[in-house]
């Protein structure tokens, strides 16, 4: 059992700040060249905390500049990017999806770019509430996607994620994800990074490849059938790559900060669990606390955590799942047409030609910023129970509430 | 001048008395070598790279059909806090498609915020890269493969978007028209262009050859006829006023310049061709009534 774990010694520097602040202030000691900047809620608080830290001159020579759209918001960075900026921006739902193109792109031209998702349902009907189906939207784009759980981990994972993109081998954007008001509107006790650890552990970026007049290049090249294979080929190696960078980055951090929170995934009461529950994001603290009643009456209930969703830890999965007698899935997204969650599909062709047979669920949860209360998880977990029990599964996938009177 | 043509080699792809390939090497002309060109997609990015060959021998970016506006942006912003602008000009060379339509926002926002950034506009009236679609910036009556002329149509229904306006109203310190049938005017303004601090707009005429329907061998005398039939006024305008235009002494009938191209044969078949003709002739009398042309 591990899990986002703070150094005693440290409590004493916490400070209470809204999640929206401790994230723009991670991104402040990152030293940022380019932030580009829209507004949309739940997002808007951490560039508008970035403003001010510009205007105040708290980054010294960063450009901030105010977009005219999303699509210009990322499009700037991969030109910022071109040349070797370090860059920086952040947005949720419609902002996202009007990114889309833009972000094959700039993970196809493998620019270290680094964007924090906040994450919120997608319209129609317009919602502005947390759920996680903006960012799962672009599981295909080439970007590495963290899920963080709490505020601290979300900040934290700003510096990690420019280490783990700018690394030659890896080359990757990166989404930090972090779910909408849930994270980043509350207040609560967080350690702001430190400067001095910041710079210890995140070196300045010094790409192989930029534009410049003195060593012209050619960037964004038309690729016909005979090459275009070998560039997509080489973005999965890169993503190979990264499997591992997010495991040793997460070392890395934990030396010089004394802060961890998991690699590629964690686990809580994992190692002796029956009952596994599988989540990402801000749900996991809420499935914490049901977890520990349970523990409490000596049922063998845990939890593993998926940080990366993309690369999708593989490995790491079947092992932790290794002697799970039942897993049950709770995400916040759905595949329309497939009737479940994207991270569920995802974990059972993991699962699928090997060992392990153990029956799998899933339970979709929390759309459009629905409560998720414990007594939803201690439902699930009763009904995965009864899964376990009878070994028969009359539903693969269910969604945990849905009202008649709306339908 | 020779090895500044190197600026962009020959050997590319390119249609021959390809107007793109013209427009690009007399704007590397005028600009030199310090600059880092932002290229969106369109013929001039098809044909000069495909991997792992490349016709540029600037440093050259493309990213997107609609985005030329945005990436400029964030070079020169980059550019700025890593502390190697210096000299250098960002341009932005795109064709009408990518500029007038598509693009047109991320080009507004970049030419608001007041980048230190040239975009060149390089107008061949249509999608060409994709087989001769209308655009906005294809003329009144033209024919093209989605703007056809057929039983109740005589083709494009619309004038030309005055894309140049549009950019001088943002404030722009400098904006010009060229085409690219005067070089040496050409290469001139895009000269003052680069040299202007701020945001610079050049907008280019370039027939095409293949999308018109003309001889390869015309490209130049086509795009002289629009300047002398008035119907593409050459001028400058420093921040927000007209401060240059080039006179055309004994403006030459429309027809002429029509008749010379494939694309407007219908409107001399058809039956009340001629009152689209003169609706035409109306645009370039515009023309020279509001620039002074003739005078
Ligand atoms: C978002 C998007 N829509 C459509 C296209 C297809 N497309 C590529 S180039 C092009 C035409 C380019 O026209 P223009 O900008 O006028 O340049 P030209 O090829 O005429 O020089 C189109 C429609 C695209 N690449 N991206
Ligand atoms: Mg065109």
């Amino acid at each position: 059992m591990s899990t986002n774990t703070v150094n005693p010694k440290d409590k004493s520097k916490m400070v209470v700040v809204e999640g929206s602040y401790a994230t723009a202030h991670a991104v402040k000691t990152a030293r940022p060249n380019v932030i580009s900047a829209y507004p949309i809620t739940p997002q808007t608080h951490i560039v508008e905390e970035l403003s001010k830290m510009v205007a105040n001159g708290e980054i010294p020579g960063c450009e901030y500049i105010n977009v005219e759209a999303e699509f210009s918001a990322i499009s700037a960075l991969v030109g910022a990017s071109a040349v070797g900026a370090r860059t920086y921006s952040a947005t949720t739902s419609q902002g996202l999806f009007l990114m889309h193109e833009a972000l094959f792109n700039a993970a196809g031209m493998r620019f270290p770019i680094v964007m924090t998702v906040v994450n919120r349902a997608v319209s129609a009907p317009i919602n502005i509430w947390n759920d996680q189906q903006d960012s799962i939207s672009q599981r295909d784009a080439g970007w590495i996607q963290i899920y963080a759980e709490d505020t601290q981990e979300a900040a934290d994972m700003v510096l990690q994620a420019y280490k783990i993109a700018e690394d030659k081998d890896v080359m990757l954007p990166v989404m930090v994800c972090m779910d909408g008001f849930i994270l980043s509107h509350v207040y609560e006790p967080v350690i702001l990074m430190d400067q001095k650890e910041a710079d210890e552990f995140l070196p300045p970026y010094k790409p192989e490849n930029i534009l410049d007049p003195k060593n012209p290049k050619s960037f964004g090249a038309l690729g016909d059938p005979s090459c275009y294979t070998e560039f997509r080929y080489s973005i999965e190696q890169a993503m190979d790559v990264a499997l591992q960078k997010i495991e040793d980055v997460a070392e890395e951090f934990k030396q010089i900060t004394g802060r961890y929170h998991g690699g590629l995934i964690d686990g809580y009461h994992l190692e002796d669990a029956d009952v596994v529950l599988v989540s990402f994001g801000s749900l996991l603290g809420t499935m914490k606390d049901v977890v520990d009643d349970y523990r409490m009456r000596g049922e063998k209930v845990g939890i593993l955590k998926i940080r990366s969703f993309r690369p999708f830890p593989v490995e790491a999965i079947r092992k932790a799942l290794s002697s799970a007698k039942i897993i049950c899935v709770i995400e916040k997204n759905i595949s329309l047409g497939r009737k479940e969650g994207a991270l569920f599909t995802e974990l059972k062709s993991a699962l699928y030609n090997t060992e392990n047979t153990a029956p799998a669920i899933g339970y979709i949860v929390g759309l459009g910023g629905r409560d998720v209360l414990p007594r939803h998880i201690e439902e699930i977990i009763e009904r995965t129970k009864t899964v376990l029990e009878t070994g028969s599964i009359d539903s693969e996938s269910s969604f945990n509430e849905v009202k008649e009177e709306f339908l | 001048m020779s090895e500044r043509f190197n600026l962009l080699t020959p050997g590319h792809s390119g249609c021959a008395g390809c107007c793109d390939a013209l427009a690009a090497k007399y704007v590397l002309m005028g600009v030199g070598e310090d600059v880092i060109v932002v290229n969106p997609t369109g013929c001039l990015e098809v044909m000069t790279s495909p991997f792992p060959n490349t016709a540029w021998n600037v440093p050259w970016i493309h990213s997107l059909f609609e985005n030329g506006g945005a990436v400029a942006s964030g070079i020169e912003a980059a550019l700025k806090s890593l502390g190697r602008k210096g000299n250098t000009k960002i341009v932005g060379i795109g064709g009408d498609g990518s500029t007038m339509d598509i693009g047109i926002g991320s080009l507004s926002g970049a030419f608001e915020r007041g980048h230190d950034i040239l975009y060149v506009c390089i107008d061949n009236e249509a999608y060409m890269n994709t087989g001769n679609q209308r655009s906005s910036g294809t003329p009144l009556g033209a024919s093209t493969s989605t703007s056809p002329p057929g039983s109740v149509s005589y083709g494009n229904p619309t004038h030309k978007k005055d894309m140049t306006r549009i950019m001088a109203a943002h404030g722009s310190p400098y904006v010009a028209t060229t085409s690219i049938g005067y070089a040496n005017d050409m290469i001139r303004k895009v000269k003052k262009a680069a040299e202007t601090v701020g945001p610079t707009y050049i907008h280019s005429h370039a027939p095409c050859p293949t999308g018109w329907g003309f001889d390869s061998s015309k490209t130049i005398e086509i795009a002289k006829l629009a300047v002398e039939t008035c119907l593409w006024p050459l001028y400058e305008m420093e921040d927000g006023e007209v401060t240059q235009v080039r006179k055309v002494k004994d403006p030459k009938p429309v027809e002429e310049y029509l008749k010379a191209q494939k694309r407007f044969r219908h409107l001399f078949k058809m039956e009340d061709g001629d009152k689209e003709i003169e609706k035409i002739q109306k645009q370039a009398d515009r023309n020279i009534e509001y620039y002074g042309l003739n005078k």
